[in-house]
């Protein structure tokens, strides 16, 4: 495994394995002393054309837990802003010598692009309304956390289905995990060809809400929202936000997810964040140890690099 | 050995073939209670004394390094478990992936720490868990304690506490459970 691109891309087997060494590295961001020497000397550079703070630190924080240096591109601050491609750029910091570029980006596909460009690993921190596959598997390790397993579960995904690419990446990753997935939007924030999708769609949220095993809250996407989608975001509240009333008939064991920001008084109710089956913070925490596992996998655990063949023999290497 | 080698075996996926049974059950049951009597002798019993199995094969031995004190003593010493994949000086080589969480229960500061591993072969990973250790604190003390010494070593490290001396090629394999010591090679 070189790049982690989309979810779809990582077999059923990756995906478990991500989810069973995630973990392990949970343990090291929790020691007193939270960092190991095992990416010591690589390099991993951050290259955001978006807002964000959590996914952005996340990754920053689980490669120096890991010991690799970091770099971050802060495109409202660089030659972007004179004009730069996306390819000069990338093919800049490579020539620095980094080892993973964590790319987000407007355009759906910009960071298969980048791998065309670049030798170092290309891991996709978000790309348009395309995929986002670390928060996928955060949400997958924090799903496990929570119910133990997502085999046979039903999980309600509410809200701009739309334009979010935390839905088309957790809906994947949640299926082949053996869950069961419930839409709940209005028609206008769905995207086209849902049918295709694994998953069946309602918009009614209250008969939705009877019936599931954890619910997950989609942000309501203002800036991408340039078209008229709901009549106003009170109605939206009104329908399909999860009120204090919603909340309390769900009962204090259904987990509650959503990916952050979130937008208190729209998708969900000012004080509802503040209940204790919102696991918006473990979310969070348990971001940092998956995205040290991605790194790990892609960078440190020799899956990348050196074709198996080429590889010393076990007995010569391998300490008993 | 531990199943992360055995999958990282040559070819991968290879499997172990035994030639002969140098340990039987009981065998291993003896050597481990002379081994604990060997710890309670040199550390005068087991005050501040923490023993810390290594993952995979160190984890079976260390429990019954622990179940022969509680015979012995009547008390059971904590137990801990390290990981030392990150801590490897082979990562980016091959394919290596941590197999469980590092546990740690006690503070290692003055500490008395004995290691277990099933085997002790070049060395290296015990290295590496020297290094994992340093970051729960600075123990009094470490010692090795493994169920066999098959030798061929790569770095200054030596064992306290050996089960069984065992002279080895290089190209074989010692796989090591709690029923019985064998040695053999991997086979396609």
């Amino acid at each position: 495994m070189k790049h982690l691109l989309s979810i779809d891309e990582l077999t059923t087997d990756e995906l478990q394995e991500l989810l069973r060494i995630t973990p392990s590295f949970a343990e090291v961001a929790s020691r007193r002393i939270a960092k190991v020497p095992a990416l010591r000397g690589l390099t991993v550079a951050t290259l955001f054309y978006e807002d964000s703070t959590r996914t952005r630190l996340s990754f920053e924080v689980a490669a120096k837990r890991l010991s690799a240096d970091t770099l971050n591109v802060s495109v409202a601050s660089s030659s972007v802003n004179k004009g730069e491609s996306l390819r000069d750029t990338a093919e800049t910091i490579e020539a620095m010598g980094i080892d993973a570029v964590v790319v987000r980006h407007a355009s759906s596909g910009a960071p298969w692009q980048l791998t065309k460009w670049l030798d170092a690993s290309v891991i996709n921190a978000g790309d348009g309304w395309h995929q986002h596959p670390t928060q996928a598997l955060l949400d997958c390790f924090t799903l496990q956390q929570e119910l133990g397993s997502l085999e046979g579960r039903h999980i309600a995904i509410v809200g701009d289905i739309k334009h979010s690419r935390v839905a088309r990446s957790d809906v994947s990753a949640f299926t082949r995990l053996g869950a069961t997935v419930t839409l709940v939007a209005p028609p206008t924030l769905l995207p086209p060809a849902t049918e295709t999708w694994p998953v069946t769609v309602s918009h009614d949220l209250d008969s939705v809400l009877t019936d599931v095993d954890a619910v997950y809250l989609l942000r309501m996407q203002k800036e991408r929202m340039r078209e008229s989608l709901v009549p106003d975001l009170r109605e939206y509240t009104a329908l399909y936000g999860l009120t204090a009333a919603r909340a309390s008939k769900l009962g204090t064991k259904i987990p509650i997810l959503h990916p952050g920001p979130m937008n208190r008084g729209v998708e969900i109710a000012a004080d509802v964040p503040d209940l204790d089956q919102v696991v918006v913070v473990d979310q969070v925490r348990n971001g940092v140890a998956v995205r040290m596992a991605v790194l790990f996998m892609l960078l440190g655990s020799g899956n990348s690099g050196l074709p198996t063949d080429s590889l010393p023999a076990m007995a010569e290497e391998v300490p008993a | 050995m531990a199943e992360r080698e055995r999958k990282g075996a040559p070819p991968f996926g290879g499997s172990f073939v035994a030639k002969a049974t140098v340990m039987d059950a009981e065998q291993i049951r003896r050597a481990v209670k002379r081994m604990a009597h060997e710890i309670l002798e040199r550390n005068g019993g087991l005050d501040d004394v923490v023993i810390v199995g290594l993952q995979t094969g160190g984890i079976e031995p260390a429990l019954h390094l622990v179940e022969a004190f509680e015979t012995i003593e009547g008390t059971r010493p904590p137990l801990g478990s390290v990981d030392v994949a990150f801590h490897r000086d082979d990562i980016g080589l091959r394919p290596v992936l941590p197999e469980a969480p590092t546990d740690i229960p006690t503070e290692l500061t003055g500490a008395t720490v004995i290691l277990v591993d099933d085997v002790l072969f070049t060395g290296r990973t015990v290295r590496a868990a020297l290094d994992a250790l340093n970051d729960f604190g600075r123990p009094r003390s470490v010692q090795l304690a493994v169920m066999v010494d098959r030798g061929h070593r790569e770095l200054p490290i030596r064992a306290d506490y050996v089960g069984k001396n065992l002279p080895s090629a290089r190209s074989e394999v010692v796989n090591v459970t709690m029923s019985g010591v064998e040695i053999g090679e991997m086979q396609k």
